[in-house]
C-alpha cells in the first residue's frame, strides 16, 4: 500500500479519468480502418484503464470489476470475432479476410471492407484488452484487504474531504 | 455441394486458423468441465491431420498450392504455399501433435495439476505458430509464426518441473530470442535490398545481388538464429534442460516437433530463399553445415553417454540426431538431402516415442533416473516393448526407421566423396548402442532382490494407444520407406538443389 494509493487527489482523479480513457480506446480501436491506430494500439489503451483502476482502487477491487472468467471469455471471443470474419468471407466465395466479397453493401465493395475491418480491429481490440488485464493480475501479488486505509497514517489532512 | 467446395478451396488457411480458433477457445470449453479440453483438443488435432493429409495429397497430385490470404496477388499480400517440403512437414506436426493429444490425458492431469485448461490452450497455439512457419510463403508472417510458436513453446516449458523448468525457459527465452533477433535481422536486411517479402520474389531476386555484403551478412544471420533454434551443436545450451524439465507431454511434442520445424526453416531458407547455387557452391554453406553437423552428431551422443536423467540422455541425443538431418542437407546431393528429409519424419516418430515412453514410465513410477528402471521390463511390458523398438530404431537396426535414414545418409557420404562422414555415421551408431544398452541393461536384465514380487503396473490405455502407433510406424516405415520416398523425397530432393523442375 503506497502513499500514492491514499491519496484522495489520485483516487478522484482516476475515478474521473477512466471512463475518459476507455472512451479514447474505442476511438483509437474504430479509427484503425482508415487510419493510425488499430485494434492492438486501443487494446492496450483500454486494457491500461482498468489496469489504473485496479493499481489505486486495488487489486482485489479490480478482479471485482474484471473477474477471471469474463476475462477468460472476452479473450476468446475476441478472436472468434476475429477469425469469424475472416471465414465470414469463404462462405461468400472469397479467400481468407477478403473483405470485398461479402454482399454486405452489394454496390460498395470498399465500404464493406472498411466495416468489416472495423469488426476485425474490435475482436483484436478485446482480446489484447482482456489478456493485457489478465497479465496484469497474474504478475501481481495476491492481496486482500487493498481498499481498506491503514489508521495510524496521517491522512487527517484530507479526512474531511 | 457447394459447402465443401469452401472447405477444399481454402484448406491451406484453415489448417492455420482452425487450430488457432481452436486455441482460444480452449478457456471456454474448459470452463464448461475441467475434462472437455483433452476432448477438444484431440478434435482440433485431428481435423488438422485430415486438413494436412488432404493438402499433401493435392501436392502430390496436382502440384503446389498456392493461397492468397484476402485476394491479394503476391509480392503485395501473404502468400501460403504449400509444396512437397511443407505439405510433408505439415503432415508431421499434425500427426505427432494428434499423438501427442491422445497420449496428455492423464500425464497432463497429474503433472501440470489445476492448469490443464491453460496448458491445452498453449498446446494449441504451438501447433498453430509450427504450423504458419511451415504453410507460410512470405518471410514476415514466417517470422511472426516463429514468435507464436517460441513464447507458446517458453511457457509450455515453464509449465514442468517446479523451479527447474522456469530456469530452463528462462535461459531457452533469451537463447531464442537471440536466435528471433538474428533471424528478424536477416530479414531486415533481405527486405532492404529486394523490396519484397514474398519468399518466390525473393528468390527471383536474388541472384542479382550475390555479390552484395548485405545478402552475405543477412544469409549468416540466418544461419546463427537457425541454428540456436535447432540446437546444432556448439549453441545447444538451451536444449537439454529444456526438454528435461518440461512436462513430459510438452517435452514429447516440443523434442519431436520444434527442432524439426526449425531445419525446415534452415532447408527453406538455403534452398527456396536463397539459391542453391548460392550456398553450394559460392558461400560453401553446405560444407560448412555438414561438418558442424558432423560434429553435432559425435558431441551429442558422447554427451548423451554421461546422462543418466533418461529425459536428459534422450535431449543430448536429439542434438546428436540433428546432426544426422542437417549432415544430409548439407550434403547437396541427391541421396544425402533425400536421407536428411527422411530423418525429419523418422526422428519426429522415434524420439516423440521415446519422450512418450519416458513420460508414461515417469508417470506410474515416479522414476527419472535411468538407473533405477529394474524390472521394468515385467512392470510395464508394451511400454519398454515401445522403448526397445524406438531405441533399436534410433541405434539403426536393419528393419526399422533409423536404419533406412542411415543407410540413405551413408550412400549419400559416399557419393559426395566424403569417406570421413560414412566413418562418423558408424561411430555415432555405435555410441547410440552404448547409451542405450543401458537402458535395455536396467530394464530387462537388472536384477533387485524384489523383483520377483513385482506385479504388472501398465500404462493408462490412453497413453498406450499413441506409444504402440509410433513404433508401429518405426518398424512400418522401416521395412516401407519406398512410400514416403518415392511420392515426397525423391522429387522434392531435385527440386531443392535445383537438379529437376519445381513441383
Amino acid at each position: 500500500m503506497s502513499r500514492i494509493q491514499e491519496s484522495v487527489i489520485v483516487r478522484t482523479i482516476v475515478r474521473i479519468m477512466v471512463p475518459f480513457i476507455e472512451l479514447f480506446a474505442l476511438y483509437v480501436i474504430m479509427h484503425g480502418s482508415g487510419g493510425p491506430g488499430g485494434g492492438f494500439q486501443g487494446g492496450v489503451i483500454f486494457g491500461a484503464a482498468i489496469i489504473l483502476y485496479a493499481m489505486i482502487y486495488g487489486i482485489a477491487k479490480g478482479k471485482e470489476r474484471m473477474p477471471d472468467t469474463l476475462d477468460k471469455i472476452l479473450a476468446s471471443t475476441g478472436l472468434t470475432i476475429y477469425a469469424g470474419t475472416g471465414l465470414l468471407c469463404l462462405f461468400f466465395g472469397g479467400k481468407f479476410l477478403q473483405y470485398g466479397m461479402v454482399p454486405l453493401l452489394p454496390d460498395d465493395p470498399a465500404e464493406v471492407s472498411a466495416l468489416l475491418i472495423d469488426a476485425v480491429e474490435i475482436g483484436i481490440g478485446i482480446t489484447v484488452s482482456a489478456v493485457m488485464i489478465s497479465l496484469f493480475f497474474d504478475v501481481s501479488p495476491p492481496e486482500s484487504e487493498e481498499e481498506e486505509l491503514p489508521a495510524e497514517l496521517p491522512i487527517s489532512t484530507y479526512r474531511e474531504a | 455441394m457447394a459447402g465443401f467446395e469452401i472447405i477444399t478451396n481454402n484448406l491451406p488457411v484453415l489448417t492455420v486458423v482452425l487450430p488457432l480458433m481452436a486455441g482460444f477457445l480452449t478457456p471456454i470449453v474448459g470452463l464448461i468441465d475441467r475434462r472437455l479440453p483433452w476432448y477438444w483438443v484431440m478434435l482440433a488435432t485431428f481435423v488438422i491431420l485430415l486438413t494436412t493429409s488432404s493438402n499433401l495429397v493435392t501436392v502430390i497430385t496436382t502440384g503446389t498450392i498456392h493461397y492468397h490470404l484476402g485476394g491479394w496477388n503476391p509480392p503485395f499480400g501473404i502468400e501460403y504455399v504449400i509444396d512437397l517440403l511443407n505439405g510433408f512437414v505439415c503432415l508431421i506436426i499434425a500427426f505427432i501433435g494428434f499423438m501427442v493429444s491422445i497420449y496428455s490425458k492423464e500425464s497432463v492431469k497429474k503433472e501440470v495439476p489445476g492448469k490443464t485448461t491453460q496448458f491445452y490452450t498453449v498446446f494449441m497455439l504451438l501447433i498453430t505458430g509450427l504450423m504458419g512457419i511451415t504453410i507460410t510463403g512470405d518471410i514476415f508472417n514466417f517470422y511472426v509464426f516463429l514468435e507464436i510458436s517460441s513464447l507458446t513453446a517458453y511457457s509450455l516449458i515453464s509449465m514442468g518441473d517446479r523451479g527447474d523448468a522456469l530456469v530452463a525457459s528462462f535461459n531457452y527465452l533469451i537463447m531464442g530470442t537471440v536466435a528471433a533477433s538474428f533471424i528478424l535481422l536477416g530479414i531486415g536486411y533481405l527486405y532492404a535490398v529486394t523490396g519484397t517479402l514474398n519468399m518466390a520474389d525473393m528468390h527471383r531476386l536474388i541472384p542479382n545481388i550475390y555479390e552484395s555484403k548485405v545478402v552475405l551478412a543477412a544469409l549468416a544471420f540466418f544461419m546463427v538464429g537457425f541454428s540456436i533454434k535447432v540446437g546444432l551443436f556448439p549453441l545447444h545450451a538451451w536444449l537439454p534442460d529444456a526438454y528435461t524439465h518440461a512436462p513430459s507431454t510438452g517435452s514429447a511434442l516440443i523434442a519431436g516437433l520444434m527442432t524439426k520445424v526449425g531445419v525446415y526453416a534452415m532447408i527453406r531458407f538455403m534452398f527456396s530463399v536463397f539459391t542453391p547455387v548460392f550456398v553450394i557452391d559460392m558461400t560453401r554453406m553446405t560444407e560448412i553445415l555438414s561438418w558442424a553437423a558432423a560434429l553435432a552428431i559425435i558431441m551429442g551422443s558422447v554427451f548423451a553417454i554421461a546422462q543418466s536423467d533418461i529425459k536428459r540422455m534422450l535431449a543430448y541425443s536429439s542434438i546428436s540426431q540433428i546432426g544426422y538431418i542437417l549432415l544430409g542437407v548439407g550434403l547437396a546431393n541427391a541421396i544425402g538431402m533425400q536421407g536428411g528429409l527422411l530423418h525429419i519424419l523418422n526422428h519426429a516418430l522415434m524420439k516423440c516415442a521415446l519422450f512418450l515412453v519416458a513420460g508414461a514410465i515417469f508417470y506410474r513410477t515416479g522414476i527419472r533416473n535411468l538407473y533405477q528402471f529394474q524390472g521394468l521390463g515385467r512392470k510395464m511390458p508394451v511400454t519398454t516393448t515401445v522403448f526397445l523398438i524406438a531405441g533399436l530404431s534410433m541405434i539403426g537396426v536393419p528393419g526399422t526407421v533409423g536404419f533406412t535414414s542411415k543407410w540413405y545418409l551413408a550412400l549419400g557420404s559416399i557419393d559426395a566423396g566424403q569417406w570421413l562422414f560414412v566413418v562418423i555415421i558408424l561411430v555415432s551408431s555405435l555410441l547410440n548402442l552404448a547409451y542405450f544398452w543401458r537402458v535395455f541393461d536396467n530394464i530387462w536384465f537388472g536384477h533387485p532382490h524384489e523383483i520377483e514380487h513385482l506385479q504388472r503396473d501398465e500404462a493408462p490405455l490412453s497413453m498406450l494407444v499413441p506409444m504402440v502407433i509410433l513404433a508401429a510406424l518405426c518398424v512400418f516405415f522401416g521395412l516401407f520407406a519406398y512410400y514416403p520416398v518415392h511420392y515426397v523425397l525423391e522429387p522434392l530432393s531435385e527440386a531443392l538443389l535445383g537438379i529437376g523442375a519445381m513441383p
